[in-house]
């Protein structure tokens, strides 16, 4: 469903003409409903991984191919319309918009893929209640929580059903208690869903809510515990 | 304040300077603008107030009174009554018309004074009298002051040949007077030969007096009043002096405030630009408020922020305005193109308190912009803005009330007169009005975006969001576009309406078919009874109308009235005047009906109907007012009487212009040649058809506003500034979202088409309101300021092309500044926008 074959990817150093390697052969596959994290040191890389699954970059050398599709031979227009159709995102920041209220936030990816009027209300209803904001549907986001913030921002990712959800540091801004809640939602909604989820994070903690965890490093993606639905290639 | 405070203060307030140097140079550059302008207007009004004042105050030398005539002047009787006073220790009569050189279209200042007594009273002509071979007393010898020599490119023993009646007169020049004697352009010559050649005889327009000393000055101007005919005054050389300045100084205010406008926009802008500064650095304030800096220091670090841009720009500012000053009397003259001050050539003067009050008017204007948001800055609440996925909060704190108040007082403020013959209450009127409408705008704000349609289109639904939700940095950004965009629609509506108003006033005054006038200056070049009757005996010619130019003395008035007389009947004055009310009532049996422009009605304080007195000549007269013109071309008053009346009063036969009504058919071109084989001491420019003075007047209008539409195009200038400041400021402090939004899925072009919506449409709220606005100052200045400055009134025309232009401009302007703030925020890549730590 996702792989990554010998991806590379390096950036401008600070001398011209040596540029700074950041991933070096990094190769994953993934089937739909694999849940993994991926940990790492600081600068190692690990965002620009999410970077280029997501589209938002190209690598240098290598293939990431999404449902048969390499993202390298898309262009822009391209790679945008599938991480509409085909991805979620969760952020450390939570950035909703601030001037949506919950359902606006939680509904813009069905507004932009199209769907609207009583589909959409049902997707957004049936999500607030699973992340249990049904509640506050008309709250602006400058109401909320740190918690109920990121619970709305991993409704916004899913209410689309995407293929791929990226999440990076989803709870480095909340308290413990919050951060379960969140980390178990995602998961219960991951599952429920079929879509292959990628966890970006520091924590231990985070990572062992996942299937799998990988920790990346200078010499590439290296399993560190294994299960039968992650197979590094 | 310990050195490491010093060291920590100095980076919080250089710091963000240099963060945003954009746009910290943007508020430089705007402060600076207005400083240069305002100070390099002052400097030249200053130069040619100057000037004038000194021309003025060269022409009584050491006299401590001056008995001053109409420009007919006065019987030399009252000379030898003058000298005899025991008061007076010296008199020295003085023949003072202007005239005309030949083949022309200048004229200069004759002076006709006694040498020997002048010497007294102007020591510099006797001390450094120039050597000659010709005697000053000769019957053509003239001595000319450095301006008419150097205007006039003449020089010692050349010949000048003035214009007398129709006659050339010609003179020798003896001799260049030293700069001291005289600074306008003058000639001076014996006063015998004066009243002869200058057909003067009998008569003077001014005696110089000196008192012996220990004489009461005020005392000895009674007694001297209570000896004088009608029609003649005595003052002092202070309040003549005065008198020069103040029939400039509507003028010359009234450019100055035009200046301040751009001071006065940039303070917004600096306003403007801190306040989106604040939203954006708002956790750095709550950290540093965490970390123990006080509400003080916050404040103070803020406004020295402020303070840094002000005297920054000011600095500038003072030298941008002094070159512009230089160059703009070098390049325009010391009116700045206006025709207000022909005649003199002032050189620059820096008055360095000028210097200083703008410099201080430039930082005061940056500080005062900064007040505000360093308050607000302050209290940015520590303990929530530190929150991870803080929002400010985008509650509009608009203070409606304020702003009807505002309001209600320039209302009432408009109701006031003109303060010393300037409008300040109109001015104060339309700075409460703008502030005010700053006030107001969140509400309109509000109410606006209020009514924005509803589409399926994600990309306008975000922008419209977006905007209701945030009102508050809107309305902000929107205060420096309304300011700018209001006064750049008030200017326009203004000189519109009075182009058109000039522009009809022009068509109606001007009935005739040919108008001839015997050069300028109307005591010496003049049409006589002979020139009248050649042209009446024209075969092409149907009517002649002589039309007699004098003065009509005022008690109460230092300058005297314009007098016109000219064929006018009651029934048909409309016709040839633009009447704005007309008596009802009869002329009553003693007095001589007369038709007086707004100007004169404003400065008699009379109306249709009333009657007052005054001398024409030295012959008192009662006029009853039957009508009030409107009168673009003589600011200091005109009346118009029948010219058969005035003949009967004063017995004065000559005319200086006249108005010619031809048979059908007449080839116009044949009848111009005729009348110059008739008349050959016309110049080939004193005959014109009436679009030829059309189109000079309009050429001249423009020209005097030159200066207006230079102003108009730097306002605009600073408005798109504006612009484009705030909106890149507000879209950069968007990067996050605008990263997110890319991560769910919008298409760069959709990104663009919501930045250009938003900006577009903020742009759009911006100019409506700055139309609405900017109609009103445009009604103040027409009805209000150019009323009381000029006692003109006009009617109101719109200029819809150019405002629709303008306006599109400006959203075009907005929206394309949001889409390019987008493209650079979102340069690098998507993914830093969104990393919490970027």
């Amino acid at each position: 469903m996702l792989k990554l074959k010998n991806v590379r990817k390096s950036f401008p150093g600070p001398d011209p003409g040596r540029p700074r390697a950041v991933l070096a052969e990094v190769s994953l596959s993934l089937e739909p409903g694999d849940y993994i994290a991926i940990m790492g040191e600081s600068g190692v890389g690990k965002s620009t991984l999410l970077n280029l699954i997501a589209g938002l970059d190209v690598p240098d050398s290598g293939d990431i191919l999404l449902e048969g599709r390499n993202l390298a031979t898309l262009d822009d227009d391209a790679r945008t319309l599938l991480r509409r159709r085909r991805m979620g995102f969760v952020f450390q920041a939570f950035h909703l918009l601030p001037h949506l209220t919950v359902a606006g936030n939680v509904g813009l990816s069905l507004a932009l893929n199209g769907i609207a009027g009583r589909e959409a209300d049902e997707r957004i209803a049936e999500l607030l209640k699973a992340v249990g904001l049904d509640d506050r549907r008309d709250s602006f986001p400058k109401e909320l929580s740190g918690g109920e913030m990121q619970r709305v921002a991993v409704a916004r990712a899913l209410v689309h059903r995407p293929a791929v959800v990226l999440a990076d540091e989803p709870t480095g801004n909340l308290d413990p208690e919050s951060a379960d809640q969140v980390l178990a939602l995602l998961r219960a909604q991951l599952k429920r869903d079929g879509s292959t989820g990628i966890l970006v994070t520091h924590s231990a903690v985070a990572a062992a809510t996942t299937d799998r965890v990988y920790l990346l490093t200078r010499d590439g993606l290296q399993l560190q515990s294994s299960a039968a639905s992650a197979r590094p290639a | 304040m310990t050195g490491a405070r010093s060291q920590l203060f100095a980076a919080l307030v250089t710091g963000p300077l240099r963060h945003a140097a954009g746009r910290t140079v943007l508020a430089v550059v705007v402060i600076a603008l207005g400083v240069a302008l305002g100070l390099g207007v002052t400097l030249v009004n200053r130069s040619a107030a100057s000037e004038v004042s000194l021309a003025a105050r060269s022409l009584f030398g050491l006299s401590d009174l001056v008995v001053q005539g109409t420009g007919a002047g006065f019987d030399e009787a009252l000379f030898p009554v003058l000298a005899r006073l025991p008061a007076v220790a010296l008199a020295n009569p003085v023949v003072d018309v202007p005239v005309r050189v030949v083949g022309q279209q200048t004229a200069v200042t004759a002076l006709g004074i006694d040498f020997f007594r002048a010497a007294r009273m102007q020591p510099s002509i006797g001390v450094d009298a120039p050597r000659t071979n010709l005697s000053p007393l000769a019957a053509d010898a003239v001595f000319l002051s450095p301006a008419a020599a150097r205007d006039l490119n003449l020089k010692e023993g050349d010949t000048l040949t003035v214009q007398v009646g129709l006659a050339p007169v010609s003179f020798q020049v003896a001799g260049i007077l030293p700069a001291a004697a005289y600074r306008q352009r003058a000639m001076v010559l014996d006063i015998g030969t004066a009243q002869w050649r200058l057909g003067q005889l009998g008569k003077l327009q001014r005696v110089e007096l000196r008192l012996r000393s220990g004489a009461a000055t005020e005392e000895v101007q009674q007694q001297i009043a209570a000896l004088l005919p009608p029609g003649v005054t005595v003052t002092t050389p202070g309040a003549e002096t005065d008198e020069a300045l103040r029939l400039t100084r509507a003028y010359r205010s009234n450019l100055t405030a035009l200046a301040l406008v751009a001071l006065f926009t940039g303070a917004f802008l600096v306003h403007s630009t801190q306040s989106l500064a604040v939203i954006r650095r708002r956790r750095e304030f709550a950290l540093l408020k965490a970390m123990g800096v006080s509400a003080r220091e916050q404040i103070a670090s803020t406004l020295a922020g402020g303070a840094i841009v002000g005297s920054v720009g000011a600095l500038c500012g003072v030298g941008l305005g002094i070159v512009i000053a230089a160059a703009g009397l070098n390049a325009f003259g010391a009116d700045l193109g206006a025709g207000y001050f022909r005649g003199i050539a002032p050189s620059l003067k820096v008055e360095w308190l000028d210097v200083a009050v703008f410099f201080l008017l430039g930082t005061a204007a940056a500080i005062a912009g900064t007040l505000r948001p360093a308050v607000a800055a302050a209290r940015v609440p520590a303990a929530l803005a530190l929150k991870a996925g803080d929002i400010e909060d985008p509650a509009v704190r608009g203070n409606t009330i304020a702003g009807v108040g505002l309001w209600v007082l320039a209302g009432g403020l408009l109701l006031l007169p003109a303060i010393d013959g300037l409008p300040l209450a109109g001015y104060a009127a339309i700075a409460l009005v703008l502030i005010g409408a700053v006030f107001l705008m969140p509400a309109v704000t509000r109410l606006m975006l209020r009514l924005l349609p509803e589409t399926r289109s994600v990309p306008w639904q975000i922008a419209t969001a977006h905007l209701r939700g945030t009102a508050r940095q809107a309305t902000t950004s929107l205060s420096a576009i309304l300011v700018s965009f209001s006064l750049m629609v008030a200017m326009a509506v203004m000189v519109t309406s009075f182009r058109t108003s000039l522009d009809q006033w022009l068509e109606k005054i001007l009935p005739a078919d040919l108008y001839l006038r015997a050069g300028f200056t109307s005591e010496t070049a003049f049409l006589d009874a002979d020139d009248v009757s050649a042209l009446v005996a024209l075969p092409e010619v149907e009517r002649v109308d002589a039309n007699r130019f004098a003065q009509l003395a005022v008690a109460g008035l230092n300058t005297p009235l314009a007098l016109i007389a000219r064929p006018i009947k009651e029934q048909d004055a409309g016709r040839t005047l633009w009447l704005e009310a007309a008596a009802t009532n009869a002329v009553p049996g003693d007095a001589q009906p007369v038709w007086i422009s707004e100007a004169a009605a404003d400065l008699l304080s009379v109306r249709s109907g009333d009657a007052f007195t005054g001398s024409i000549g030295e012959r008192a007269v009662r006029f009853s007012v039957r009508g009030i013109y409107r009168d673009y071309e003589r600011q200091n008053g005109g009346v118009v009487i029948d010219h058969d009346a005035y003949v009967r009063l004063t017995g004065d036969v000559r005319a200086n212009a006249a108005w010619l009504w031809l048979e059908s058919g007449a080839d116009v071109d044949a009848l111009v040649d005729r009348v110059h084989e008739r008349l050959p001491g016309l110049a080939e420019f004193d005959v014109r058809r009436p679009g030829e003075i059309r189109a000079i007047t309009l050429r001249i209008f423009d020209r005097t506003f030159a200066v207006t539409y230079l102003l108009e195009v730097i306002a605009v200038c600073i408005g798109l500034a504006g612009i484009a400041a705030s909106t890149s400021a507000q879209v950069i402090a968007r990067r996050a979202e605008l990263g997110v939004l890319r991560h769910v899925g919008l298409l760069r072009r959709q990104v663009g088409f919501m930045l250009a919506a938003e900006g577009g449409l903020l742009g759009a709220v911006g100019v409506l309101a700055g139309l609405v606005i900017g109609a009103v100052v445009s009604l103040i200045l027409i009805y209000v300021v150019n009323r009381q400055s000029f006692h003109w009134s006009m009617d109101v025309y719109f200029p819809w092309t150019l405002l629709m232009v303008l306006s599109l401009s400006l959203v075009a302007a907005a929206a394309l500044t949001a889409v390019w703030s987008g493209r650079l925020a979102l340069r690098d890549d998507v993914v830093r926008a969104v990393k919490e730590d970027w």
